[in-house]
């Protein structure tokens, strides 16, 4: 169990963190261009125009003041309202929202699905041919830019074999399994990075594993290699690969910007950038805040989990 | 005869010397695999650099010269990596495109170890309310992905090699101060600083010869890292179309332009990846080196 003082001390720091993290937010956005109504609407507006974008936006008012109302209303879940699409942005995410969450819990599935075992496999390995192929593997895995994976599976799995669609998206509710193939190419892009990443820091954690005393112990008792190995050290290697699991959670949101856009997906990465195309700011801004927020939830939720994982962890 | 092996095998001479044995045997692996590393990844670096030199000091084709005429010619004695669409030598663009990188990442990099040093360094230092406040601004900074901070300073600040660079730099600034700060909290407890201090040695002086020795791995370390996910970066950001703007060349521009052409120009897509993949491998591989070099362990 963890301590409630424990977690109520987590939770302030997550709030505290919120906070900074929307001030950044507003500051890159409204203070180091100078003027976001000129940035939208290009040095060579008519001045009657800019001052009607500027009122339009509440720019009009004290810098502090626009802070103030733009803090309350992200904090009650109102992120403005996108200039070029005359919507609220936090529906026009919503919206999006799906495509990109799978993208990412489908990556991250994979991630784990093929990142433990090969870690493991090469510790179990250790110094043999499959320990060096999974190292070799795991090299080109941290080297390779997703973007580029991404562009040779298209040609390899939808040009040359015709297997899998080179792109778009099919809605869930549509037809579950299109979307899901339609999902795979980029997921497998997009978590390439990831599975090497979990994939060696399996082998580590699982090498140090077999050194400890209770794996001598089981061997002594005469507990079969596989129990030993699945059983006793895998489990036990598996509590800093949560942590790294987590933090990469976080990095795929992120990372599916360029995936989307690879792939032509319909998701929050594509939505940013059409924003920042169209200088849509209040939309750019509001899908930075959230992918922010999203990212310091996710590391809240990491924190706690480890703690329920590892008993030894302590609370101070 | 079994009892004389015993007893050899229990002699302190005998086991220390199975031990020995042990170990000499695992030493020129790992001395072989540091080695390897950075042959690999010091010959792979070195031609890129070549590369950029070339680009340099004109030995390439003009890397934006178009000629619609060449279009879309495969690798061959006149353009030893082909032409893109538009007729130009795909072989200059990669050599003009690893000045780019080189450039940006290295150029990254620096600004990021210099502001998030000195900054790990003053919180680590100060400790009490400037700890407490630097280290909440690095963890409000550290919420957003290093490419989200990256894009959002590109999209006020614009595009272009020096705003690129700039985005890049601070979106990596956390990390650096983070590894600092680090350093310098256990520096400052440490009974040599505390010595120091006792014998009347200035703070400069303390955090120059005592302090910054100790952290000077750790971050070598994480400016190999750096250097590499700053390309990476840079890349991605030039697909986007939010780096490094046309007709200047970049690898992650290239990739993008020649995209559409996939099918017809394999080699248009593979030359600016595998450039990019060689340059991070080549850094990655440098990183491990250094790190096996510097941890006493492997050491």
């Amino acid at each position: 169990m963890v301590p409630l003082q424990y977690l109520w001390r987590r939770l302030s720091a997550l709030v505290v963190t919120l906070l900074i993290a929307s001030t950044i937010t507003f500051v890159v956005f409204n203070i180091i261009p100078g003027d976001p109504a000129m940035l939208m609407l290009g040095t060579e507006a008519d001045p009657e125009v800019l001052a009607n974008l500027r009122r339009q936006l509440g720019l009009d008012l004290p810098l502090h003041v626009q802070y103030f109302q733009w803090l309350r209303g992200a904090a009650l879940g109102d992120l403005g309202t996108s200039i070029r699409l005359g919507r609220p942005v936090a529906s026009l995410i919503l919206e999006r929202l799906p495509v990109t969450a799978s993208l990412a819990v489908l990556a991250m599935a994979l991630t784990i699905i093929i990142g433990v075992p090969a870690g493991a496999y090469g510790a179990a390995r250790r110094g043999r041919a499959a320990d060096y192929l999974i190292a070799i593997f795991t090299q080109v895995g941290l080297a390779i830019p997703h973007f580029w994976l991404g562009i040779l599976l298209i040609l390899l799995f939808s040009m040359r074999w015709q297997l899998l669609p080179p792109g778009g998206f099919v809605p869930w509710g549509k037809d579950p399994w299109q979307a899901f193939l339609s999902l795979l190419l980029p997921a497998l892009a997009l978590a390439s990075h990831r599975i090497a990443q979990v994939a060696r820091i399996t082998r580590t954690s699982m090498l140090d594993a077999l050194h400890k005393d209770y794996i001598r112990t089981g061997r002594g008792k005469g507990l079969p290699e596989t129990i030993l190995l699945f059983k006793h050290a895998l489990k036990n290697s598996l509590i800093p690969v949560v942590t790294v699991a987590g933090m990469q959670f976080a990095g795929l949101l992120a990372g599916s910007i360029v995936a989307e856009e690879v792939f032509a997906l319909p998701g929050l990465g594509r939505l940013l950038l059409q924003a920042i195309g169209y200088r849509d700011l209040p939309l750019v801004q509001g899908i930075s805040l959230f992918i922010a927020a999203v990212v310091v939830i996710i590391n809240f939720m990491t924190d706690i989990l480890y703690l329920l994982l590892d008993p030894r962890v302590r609370y101070d | 005869m079994a009892v004389v092996w015993r007893a050899k095998r229990l002699t302190i001479k005998g086991w220390s010397s199975e031990a020995e044995g042990f170990r000499q045997r695992a030493r020129p692996r790992r001395l072989q695999r540091r080695q390897l590393s950075i042959w690999l990844g010091g010959s792979l670096l070195l031609v890129i650099c070549l590369a950029a030199a070339a680009s340099w000091w004109g030995l390439t084709l003009e890397p934006n010269a178009m000629n619609i005429r060449e279009r879309l010619l495969p690798p061959g004695p006149g353009h030893w990596l082909g032409t893109d669409h538009f007729g130009r030598d795909i072989f200059a663009r990669i050599a003009y495109g690893s000045r780019i990188a080189l450039l940006v990442g290295g150029g990254s990099t620096l600004l990021a170890a210099t502001l998030g040093a000195s900054l790990g360094a003053w919180a680590g230092y100060k400790g009490g309310w400037w700890d407490e406040l630097i280290m909440r601004l690095i963890d409000g900074l550290m919420a957003f992905p290093g490419i989200l901070l990256a894009i959002m300073l590109v999209t006020v600040m614009g595009p272009g090699l020096g705003n690129t660079m700039i985005a890049i730099g601070m979106a990596n600034v956390p990390v650096f101060a983070r590894i600092t700060r680090g350093v310098f909290l256990t520096g400052r407890n440490a009974l040599y600083v505390e010595a120091a201090h006792a014998l009347g040695a200035r703070t400069w002086d303390i955090i120059r010869y005592h302090i910054l020795p100790n952290g000077i791995g750790p971050i070598l370390v994480q400016a190999t890292v750096t250097f590499a996910t700053a390309i990476l970066t840079e890349a991605s950001l030039s697909y986007l179309g939010l780096g490094i703007q046309p007709p200047d060349a970049s690898w992650g521009r290239m990739l993008k332009e020649a995209q559409p052409q996939m099918g017809r120009a394999l080699w248009s897509v593979l030359a600016p990846g595998a450039a990019i993949f060689i340059t991070v491998m080549a850094l990655n591989l440098m990183g491990d080196a250094i790190r096996d070099r510097l941890d006493p362990e492997t050491r």
